[in-house]
Order: C-alpha cells, then sequence, then structure tokens
C-alpha cells in the first residue's frame, strides 16, 4: 500500500512539475505544433461546414507550422474561451496562444510575451438601426451585452465614466451566449472588437437591421502570445509574423514566390535563404520564408483571404496596411 | 490491513493463556499506529513538495504571488451590487459584490425550492389521481434534464420573448415587465418614516406574543383560541395608525422610461429570475422525492392512529406525519440545499454576476492570480457548504427524537 502512495505522490509531481523552455525542440519532436484559437470567430478563427479550421488567426498558426515543420498542416488546434485562454498557454498544453488577443501591460507581464501585432483593431459597438443611435455618445442609459474576461470589459467602464454616461453591463462566459442576448434585445447595445463586431454580424438573422458605430474607443492591437522563458521559440513566431510582412513589402506572395526565387535582389534573396544562413540563425531551415509563402501565403494575401476585400467581412486594410501605403504594419529587416 | 484487536482477544480466551506475548511488530495496535504515522509523514511531505514545487514553478515564470492585488482597482462594471459598488473600487470589493449576489440567488432559491419540494411531494401522496399523476410528471421531467439545459431555457426561450423596454407590459403604470427585467415601485422613506417601522416592529412582537400565548394556554388546558383575527388586527393597527399620525411619510417611487431603459424603482434582473427559476424548480423535483419518501418511512399505523383520533388529513400531515418524517427528510434536504448553492454557479452561462463569473472569471482573467483566486473561492465555497451542513445538523438534533433511536 505504501508503493501505491508513493507511486501516486510522483504521479502527482509529476504532472505539477513545469514545462521546460525548449518549445521548439518539442514541436519539432511531436512533429505537430499545437495552437490555441477561439471557438469559432469568422475572419479569425472558425471551422468551415467541413470542420477545417480557416481565418487569420489560424493561417498564422499554419505559416508557423510551414517555417517549423515544412508542412502547413501540421497544426492540431485548441479552441479555447476568452476566459479560459491563458491557462493553457501558461500549463503548455498549447505552444502558441494565436486567438485575436490585445496586447496590455498586465497581460504581457502575466501570461507571456506578445510575439508582434498581427492585426491593429479597436472596440466599437453594434446597435440595431431602429433605436436611431449615430453615435456612442448617445448611449447614456444603455444595456450593453459584452463577454467576459476581455479588455472590453475594462474599456468600456472607461469611456462611460470618462463621458459622464450611465449604462448596465451583462458579461457572458462565450461569445454565442453574447450575440444570442443582443439578438434577443436583453441588451440595446453588443460592444466588442471592431473586425470580431463585423464578423458576429454575419451570423444574425437580419443583418441589415444592425448598425456598428463609427466611434473606436480604444486601441486594440491583437497578436500571438508565447510563454515566458523561451526566448528561442518567442524569436521562431515574431519572425514567422515580420517574414510575412516583409514578404509582401518585396512582393512575394504564394503566386510570384517561384519567380522570386531567381531574382537578383540582395533583399530578396536574403528573405528567401539564397543568401546568408538566417533560417539557421533562427533554429529552422534556410527556406522557411519560401514554405510560409508557398503553403500560405504573405501578410496581404492572408489578410485579403479572411476578413478583407476577399472575404464575406470585407473589412479595409485601414491601420493594418503596410507602412510604405499609410498604414502602419511595419516589420524589421532581415540581416 | 491489520486485524483488529477483538480478533486476538477471542483467540487468546479460546486457547486459554493467560498473558498474551506477542511480540511488538505483531501488536496490532502498535502496527495500526506506525501505518498511520507513515500515511501522515507521506501526506505532509507530499502536500510541502507541491508548495514548494508551486512556488519554484510560479517563481520561474515571474509571477507574482500574494494577496496584494485584492487591494487594487478593478475598474469593470458590475450589473447587480447588494453593497455600494462602482468600477473604481477593488478586486477586494468585486469578491464582496460576488458573495452576497451568490448568497442572495442561493438564499432566496433554498427558501422556494424547499417550499415548492414539499408542497410537489405531500401533492404526489394526495389521494387525488389527477395531482398525484400531475406531480409525478413535473418531477420525471424536471429532475431528468440537465440544470444548464433549464436555466438557458428559462433565460432564453421565456424571458426573452419578453417585448423590449419601450413596449413593456405595466400593471397600473407602476410595475413593469420587460426584457429588461421586472420593475416595481420603491418606497422611498421620507421625515418620520423611523416612526412607522417602529410601529410595524411594535405590532409584529405584540401579534408573536399572543401566538405564544395562544399556544401555551391550549397545551395547557386543551381549549383553542381563535388567535388569528386578533393576530391580523395587532399586526395591522400600530403601522396604519403611525402612517396617518405622521402624513404618510413613506411614498412610493415609480419605475420611469428615460431613454433606453427604465431609472427608478426596484428592478429584478432577467439574469436573476432565470436563474433563480432553474435552481429552485430543479432542486424541488429532488426535494419532492425526498419529502415523498420522508412521508412514506413513517408507519401508516401513525396515519391511523390519527384519523381514529378524529384529526383531519392535512392536521395528521401536519401535526403527526411531517414531523416524525423530518428525521428521515433532514439530512438528504442538507445535500440538496448544497447542491444549489453550488450550482449557482452556472450563473455564468447567463451573465448573472455571482462570485464565480465575476471573481473566478473576471477578475481571474484581468490579473492573471489564479492559484489565489481559484483557492479563495474553493473556500468560501466549501465554508458556505461546511456552515449549511452544521446548520442542518443542529436542526437535525433537535428534531429528531431522542427515545427512537
Amino acid at each position: 500500500m505504501t508503493r501505491t502512495i508513493f507511486l501516486a505522490a510522483v504521479m502527482v509531481l509529476v504532472a505539477a512539475t513545469g514545462t521546460c523552455a525548449q518549445t521548439l525542440k518539442a514541436v519539432k519532436d511531436r512533429g505537430a505544433l499545437i495552437c490555441g484559437v477561439s471557438q469559432g470567430l469568422a475572419g479569425f478563427s472558425n471551422p468551415d461546414d467541413k470542420g477545417n479550421w480557416t481565418g487569420f488567426d489560424v493561417d498564422f498558426c499554419r505559416a508557423l507550422a510551414a517555417a517549423v515543420l515544412g508542412e502547413a498542416t501540421k497544426v492540431k488546434f485548441s479552441p479555447l474561451s476568452a476566459k479560459d485562454r491563458f491557462e493553457p498557454l501558461k500549463t503548455g498544453e498549447i505552444d502558441v496562444l494565436s486567438r485575436n488577443t490585445t496586447w496590455t501591460l498586465s497581460r504581457d507581464v502575466s501570461y507571456g510575451n506578445f510575439a508582434g501585432v498581427t492585426y491593429y483593431d479597436g472596440q466599437g459597438f453594434m446597435v440595431r438601426k431602429a433605436l436611431k443611435v449615430n453615435s456612442a455618445l448617445e448611449l447614456n442609459g444603455a444595456s450593453i451585452c459584452t463577454q467576459t474576461g476581455t479588455t472590453t470589459e475594462l474599456n468600456l467602464a472607461d469611456y462611460f465614466r470618462g463621458n459622464n454616461m450611465r449604462y448596465e453591463v451583462i458579461a457572458f462566459g462565450t461569445a454565442d451566449e453574447t450575440v444570442k442576448a443582443y439578438e434577443s434585445g436583453r441588451c440595446d447595445v453588443f460592444t466588442t472588437d471592431v473586425s470580431q463586431l463585423y464578423a458576429e454580424k454575419l451570423k444574425l438573422t437580419n443583418q441589415n437591421d444592425h448598425v456598428i458605430l463609427p466611434e473606436i474607443i480604444s486601441k486594440e492591437p491583437l497578436g500571438p502570445l508565447v510563454r515566458h522563458g523561451d526566448d528561442q521559440w518567442f524569436d521562431v513566431v515574431k519572425w514567422t509574423l515580420f517574414a510575412m510582412l516583409n514578404a509582401e513589402e518585396l512582393g512575394i506572395s504564394s503566386k510570384t514566390v517561384d519567380d522570386a526565387l531567381k531574382s537578383n535582389q540582395p533583399e530578396i534573396r536574403r528573405l528567401l535563404g539564397i543568401e546568408g544562413n538566417f533560417g539557421e540563425q533562427l533554429g529552422l531551415s534556410k527556406d522557411w520564408v519560401v514554405r510560409i509563402v508557398k503553403q500560405v501565403g504573405n501578410y496581404g494575401e492572408v489578410f485579403d483571404r479572411n476578413v478583407g476585400a476577399g472575404s464575406k467581412l470585407a473589412i479595409s486594410r485601414g491601420l493594418n496596411r503596410l507602412w510604405t501605403k499609410g498604414g502602419i504594419q511595419y516589420a524589421p529587416p532581415v540581416r | 490491513m491489520s486485524d483488529s484487536p477483538g480478533v486476538y482477544v477471542s483467540g487468546d480466551i479460546r486457547s486459554g493463556s493467560v498473558a498474551p506475548r506477542v511480540p511488538l511488530r505483531h501488536n496490532p495496535r502498535f502496527r495500526a499506529l506506525v501505518s498511520q504515522l507513515i500515511l501522515l509523514i507521506v501526506v505532509l511531505w507530499l502536500g510541502y513538495e507541491l508548495a514548494l514545487n508551486v512556488r519554484s514553478n510560479l517563481r520561474a515564470q515571474q509571477i507574482t504571488s500574494g494577496f496584494g492585488f485584492l487591494f487594487n482597482t478593478a475598474g469593470f462594471g458590475v450589473n447587480q451590487s447588494l453593497i455600494a459598488y462602482n468600477e473604481s473600487d477593488t478586486y477586494g470589493r468585486v469578491f464582496l459584490v460576488g458573495l452576497c449576489n451568490t448568497l442572495l440567488v442561493a438564499g432566496i432559491g433554498i427558501v422556494l425550492a424547499t417550499l415548492l419540494g414539499f408542497i410537489i411531494g405531500i401533492a404526489r401522496l394526495s389521494p387525488s389521481w389527477l395531482l398525484a399523476r400531475l406531480a409525478g410528471a413535473y418531477v420525471e421531467l424536471i429532475r431528468n434534464l440537465p440544470l444548464l439545459f433549464q436555466i438557458l431555457f428559462w433565460y432564453l426561450a421565456v424571458l426573452g420573448t419578453l417585448p423590449g423596454p419601450r413596449q413593456s407590459l405595466s400593471v397600473g403604470g407602476a410595475i413593469f415587465l420587460n426584457n429588461r427585467g421586472l420593475l416595481l415601485p420603491a418606497p422611498l422613506a421620507g421625515k418620520g418614516a423611523g416612526y412607522v417601522i417602529a410601529a410595524f416592529v411594535v405590532g409584529l412582537l405584540a401579534t408573536l406574543a399572543l401566538m405564544v400565548w395562544a399556544k401555551r394556554r391550549q397545551a395547557r388546558t386543551g381549549a383553542r383560541v381563535p388567535s388569528a383575527w386578533g393576530g391580523v388586527f395587532l399586526l395591522m393597527t400600530p403601522p396604519v395608525v403611525a402612517l396617518v399620525a405622521t402624513g404618510f411619510p413613506i411614498t412610493l417611487e415609480r419605475p420611469e422610461l428615460r431613454g433606453f431603459n427604465f431609472v427608478g424603482g426596484i428592478r429584478l434582473l432577467p439574469e436573476f429570475v432565470a436563474l433563480l427559476l432553474a435552481l429552485t424548480i430543479y432542486t424541488a423535483a429532488f426535494i419532492a422525492e425526498i419529502v415523498r419518501a420522508g412521508i412514506l418511512a413513517v408507519p401508516l399505523g401513525q396515519t391511523e392512529a390519527a384519523f381514529a383520533l378524529g384529526l383531519r388529513r392535512s392536521l395528521t400531515l401536519r401535526l403527526v406525519i411531517i414531523p416524525q418524517a423530518l428525521r428521515v427528510i433532514v439530512p438528504p434536504l442538507t445535500n440538496q440545499y448544497l447542491n444549489l448553492t453550488k450550482n449557482s454557479s452556472l450563473a455564468i452561462a447567463i451573465g448573472y454576476p455571482d462570485l464565480f463569473a465575476v471573481f473566478a472569471g473576471t477578475t481571474l482573467n484581468q490579473t492573471g492570480q489564479a492559484i489565489e483566486i481559484i483557492g479563495i473561492t474553493m473556500s468560501v465555497y466549501l465554508l458556505l457548504s461546511l456552515l449549511t451542513s452544521a446548520l442542518m445538523n443542529w436542526y437535525n438534533a433537535r428534531t429528531g427524537m431522542a427515545e427512537c433511536r
């Protein structure tokens, strides 16, 4: 009996042990990347009618898998609610959290490192057209539905306090419950990031009865998150995003990448691994960017396909245009 | 495990030896002591290792631990609070707000579920065929459907279909029902309202005194005192007199539609109502079965004896059957009370701001202090459960009849 207790004790201790820093090695050994995504948000991470995951956040994970494992398909997606998204990253159940997560100071300190901004978003409001509201400043006394465990709750409180307006907040556990409550008329307003408002609007029965108000009340830089204490993995994730941005800036897309391999432009040659050993420096192979762009695409392609002009959401690039085109998406050089 | 001492003693008597000479390592009491000591050491060591492990892991992930976060500003809103709360209050205050909301729904839920459960349980045993079948159908339907489903049903399918604030259902322009909740006029205390409240307390005490006196007199002499009307008179007169004398200082504030929502009055949130309805109706089905079992456990002879004495059915139930049945009912009833309290944490599905939703949900997510917050929340539910158990055990000890043990 003492032996059983001892075995149980050992098992508990093993279970309680934290994960080591070697995420890159762990992913390569496993042969698959485990990526935390949302439970279904059109444009960002959403299973289609065949059960395949699609979306911006999903494609980022695919790009990461293409860079690390050589195959964009070697990803296992783990759907997480907004409230419970950070613990699996901390405990090592997922390798990266790519789940429209806003970069804030306290999250950066408490939960992990943000590997950059994949999408510059902001919080907005959706209301019924019948209410004849034209501005968020007319929302005094309104009932507002939001999802619990988000920065949205805090921004909402700040905005209404700042403008001396009363409000009632009803915070739900998941996005679906929030939208259902808004649709049933429990709230006058549904608030979340604007990109998500566009996505959720698609699910409403009468899309055209609802309008998204012009005010953006917060900065919501969304990005992938990795665990603290693993600089190598942090670099790999960070540079996967930079590679996608640099590829777009240099005009390399999934269609033109084969031609680009013959280019004599030094910047293109460095990015695609024809010159230098930049992939090896990251712990990857030389052609890591070629694989990303060929299998998933550059930043612009991924944006258009999932949330931009080529998608149902049809969100304009706005702030997410490259810095060369009036936006603020900017990546450090590969050299 | 080791043999019990009884076996050795009887063995010794049979063999007829005078003093049993057992080596220490075969001594059952010694063996029991050692094995328990080893178990204790292992458990303590395990706990120590776990604590150490958690601490080093937290340190490795650079997570500050401790309870300092309770004094930081929360910054988010909560839509129902029994104590004063605004966004600039602390997480500690959020904890109290959530705790009060949990206690509110659990407390009212327990009272209502007990009442409904007793009614249904007794109805199941009613000689009326229809009533008994209806009660049976209620129990079978309700207890076999998942509670979360029932909460969502009341919230989305029933309360969700109510009209918006501008098309509210209204009773006399004072009570309004819409999908934002039930609005009732709120009493506003003016100058002299204290006298009215004092007069009410006096009336209440006088009524209680009358009831006690009537009961004692009946016990002593057997004569029943018709105290009901006297009680109503004693209860109503003092506050009415005080109201008139002070010139009606208590007024009613009617809820008023202003902009998106009603302002003023008392509001019952649809989230609260849906959760309360679901918890009450669900738990009542289980309590009904417990009550039925308790009543059936009382021998039929008791009923027959009561009838033979000429007691009516209702009196038989109240004076003979229920007091005896309570001894069987109370212990499992405690379980249902504990279940109801713990089940109230499903509130998060419909956005009712209970302890679990605002503290173990939003606060945890905003602060990242998982271990502390889960620890606190667990202790609270544990404490609530232990308190309920203690209270019910005390009541059980009081209602149980000593000679029947």
